[in-house]
């Protein structure tokens, strides 16, 4: 049984930090329509950077800084380059686009800042330690604190100030927000930044788990599921699916592994979105998707 | 998603309207047709061995993958990143009626191996018909995942041996052929089936099928009103493109590599094909063999060029990554300008040469 709890509770923190990647995500599907697959990269490039400063001895609150206003300008700078002019473009070619944007960042990102696995050391210790009997890492949890305060921030953020409410108006209907005077593309450069900032602590968390390399860009592809079971517009639906993905994965890891044999991980998640593409195409919290002639 | 109708239309596939009627063009497209089959069938006569198997081979391959994957993309417009998985199918499904049914006549595998890929695709289509275009790229890449899974971790799929590496028996040939050993047998092999497949490729997409594709991936909605059994031509066109993926995947494999290995259509190989779509013409069939050659000529160029600007000196690690940021840049800056790929420019062009 403790093995079981064991096993849940380390997939379900996992679990979370699937879901601030997949928030990074809404926060720009939600106010322009466009699925950023280069989110992946993006997020690889900031905390690439964010390390490298940290090893050339930068002080951690200036590193920080820099590197959140470098992945600010970065995303900002795609929005108006790339997806600007793509305006009313299909979501199918503005996600190629993303595809395209993604191999060049990571292109760059690699051979400007090093293809090694970096190291981050955020100060936790990663010592286990006992909850009610079952054992619990000490940076699992830390990591689902800290998701959940960044959670926290983002719905202040969408329910108590101007700016906000306004992001959400556009989401909600773009027509209606710019007849009563919001200013588009505004709007769209604070989701880009917002998605950046997010995107790096995203980055940070995983990186200082599991070290600061190439394969942060395919947490966008764990990403991939969350959004499709939570549905592509809700936070609060990334989160659920973010826990259901990640304890589900683990479960199926430890428990179906001996059966069918390993390497379940890489699959799991998306037969699981498949399943619920059939049964519920909107996800669990998403609105549902309303074809016009 | 109410955000659609003003800022980022989804659904309304205006900026891929491709070459849809094939009008005064028809004639002239077909004696460049025979012009390009000649030129295939004598290029042994002028080129060698080496430029056969490493050149030719690989890009005729890849432009037939890239038919198939245009014709679920490019046609019918359902995103597939599932190229890869696909091609997969056709190499160990190949391998799998090679080795566990015991039949040695190459083609009838080659064949079979399709098959089982168009069954795949059907299966693999089948969510599409619930959901919009743009939500296959789940399923495609669920595909995707679970085939190398599959190929990797399932030893009945390599016949139990300790690496999941295949190679075709020797017992396998062409009625008394070998294809595998002789490079001029192997390459007219690859000609004559790329030649047959992009003819009858070229005519399936003329046909009302290929027009039924067209308005599924124009107007979904309105395809629908008129008539056209959306579900089903959807389903169809995930079929007849994971054939022609699956023929190619198998013919890269068995001819062009001599073994096929999992990682090998791994996803890097389906953004591959993606890619080449893109460049060569999303809605073409001529744009599959100007992409191919891109990508299989590009990373040669650039290394080229770039050992020669830099010479080996420390900016090695910055060189590696070219590639990347010029095909990435190059896929953006033909999304943005020309959508129709380098097949529309070549398009325009002759129009201009015309006047």
């Amino acid at each position: 049984m403790s093995t079981f709890l064991e096993t849940l509770i380390s997939g379900v923190l996992t679990g979370m930090m699937y879901s601030l990647v997949a928030i990074s995500f809404i926060l720009i599907f939600r106010a322009s329509g466009v699925f950023n697959y280069a989110q992946g990269a993006m997020m690889l490039f900031s905390t690439l950077f964010f390390v490298t400063m940290l090893g050339e001895g930068a002080p951690f609150i200036v590193a920080l800084l820099i590197a959140i206003i470098t992945s600010v300008l970065l995303a900002v700078a795609v929005e108006r380059v790339v997806l600007r002019p793509m305006a009313n473009s299909s979501a199918v070619t503005l996600f190629m686009a993303t595809l395209g944007v993604s191999y060049v960042v990571n292109g760059l990102a690699q051979g400007i800042l090093g293809t090694e696995t970096q190291g981050l050391d955020l100060g936790i210790e990663d010592t286990p330690i006992f909850v009610g009997g079952v054992l619990v890492s000490r940076f699992d949890l830390w990591a689902a604190g800290f998701s959940l305060c960044v959670v926290i921030l983002l719905a202040l953020f969408f329910s108590r100030t101007r700016l906000g409410i306004s992001v959400r108006a556009v989401a909600d209907d773009t027509a209606a927000a710019q007849s009563v005077g919001i200013n588009l593309s505004r709007i769209w450069q604070v989701s880009w930044a917002l998605s950046a900032v997010v995107g790096l602590f995203a980055g940070m968390i995983w990186g200082a788990s599991q070290g600061v390399s190439f394969s942060l860009e395919f947490l966008i592809l764990k990403a991939l599921p969350v959004l499709i079971i939570g549905g592509f517009t809700s936070i609060e639906g990334a989160i659920v699916a973010g826990i259901l993905v990640g304890g589900g994965e683990a479960l199926a890891e430890t428990y179906l592994s001996p059966y069918i044999g390993g390497g379940l991980g890489s699959w799991f998640a998306y037969v699981l979105a498949v399943a619920f593409l059939l049964i519920r195409p909107t996800g669990l919290f998403g609105d549902a998707a309303i074809e016009r002639v | 998603m109410q955000t659609s109708d003003v800022t980022y239309d989804h659904g309304k596939g205006d900026d891929l309207l491709a070459n849809d009627l094939p009008s005064k063009g028809a004639g002239q497209s077909r004696w460049q047709g025979i012009a390009f089959a000649a030129l295939l069938l004598a290029a042994p006569s002028f080129a060698g061995d080496f430029w056969l198997s490493v050149f030719m081979m690989p890009w005729l391959i890849l432009s037939l993958a890239g038919i198939g994957l245009n014709i679920t993309t490019g046609y019918a417009g359902l995103l597939s990143i599932g190229a890869g998985g696909f091609m997969a199918v056709g190499a160990y499904g190949m391998y799998a009626f090679a080795v566990h049914g015991g039949i040695e006549n190459f083609l009838v595998i080659l064949l079979l191996g399709g098959l089982a890929t168009a069954i795949v695709g059907f299966l693999v289509g089948i969510p599409s018909t619930r959901i919009g275009g743009f939500y296959v790229i789940v399923t495609t890449l669920a595909a995707q995942f679970f085939l190398v899974w599959l190929f990797g971790d399932v030893p009945w799929f390599y016949n139990y041996s300790p690496v999941p590496t295949i190679a075709l028996p020797p017992t396998v040939q062409l009625f008394g052929l070998n294809l595998t050993n002789d490079p001029i047998v192997s390459y007219y092999f690859v000609v004559v089936t790329v030649i047959a497949l992009t003819w009858v490729a070229k005519n399936l997409v003329e046909s009302p099928i290929g027009r039924n594709w067209i308005a599924v991936r124009d107007m979904n909605i309105a395809a629908q009103v008129i008539g056209i059994k959306v579900n089903s031509s959807k389903i169809l066109a995930f079929a007849i493109g994971g054939f022609y993926l699956g023929i190619a995947g198998a013919l890269w494999a068995f001819l062009f590599l001599q073994n096929g290995s999992p990682e090998g259509f791994g996803l890097d190989k389906s953004f591959q094909v993606l890619f080449l779509i893109i460049i060569g013409g999303m809605g073409t069939i001529r744009g599959n063999f100007i992409g191919a050659a891109f990508v299989l000529l590009l990373p040669i160029v650039i290394t080229a060029a770039s050992s020669w600007i830099f010479g080996n000196s420390e900016f090695q690690g910055l060189l590696s990554n070219t590639d990347n940021v010029i095909f990435g840049a190059l896929i953006v800056l033909i999304l943005i300008k020309e959508p129709e790929g380098f097949d529309k420019l070549i398009r325009n062009l002759s129009t201009k040469i015309q006047r």
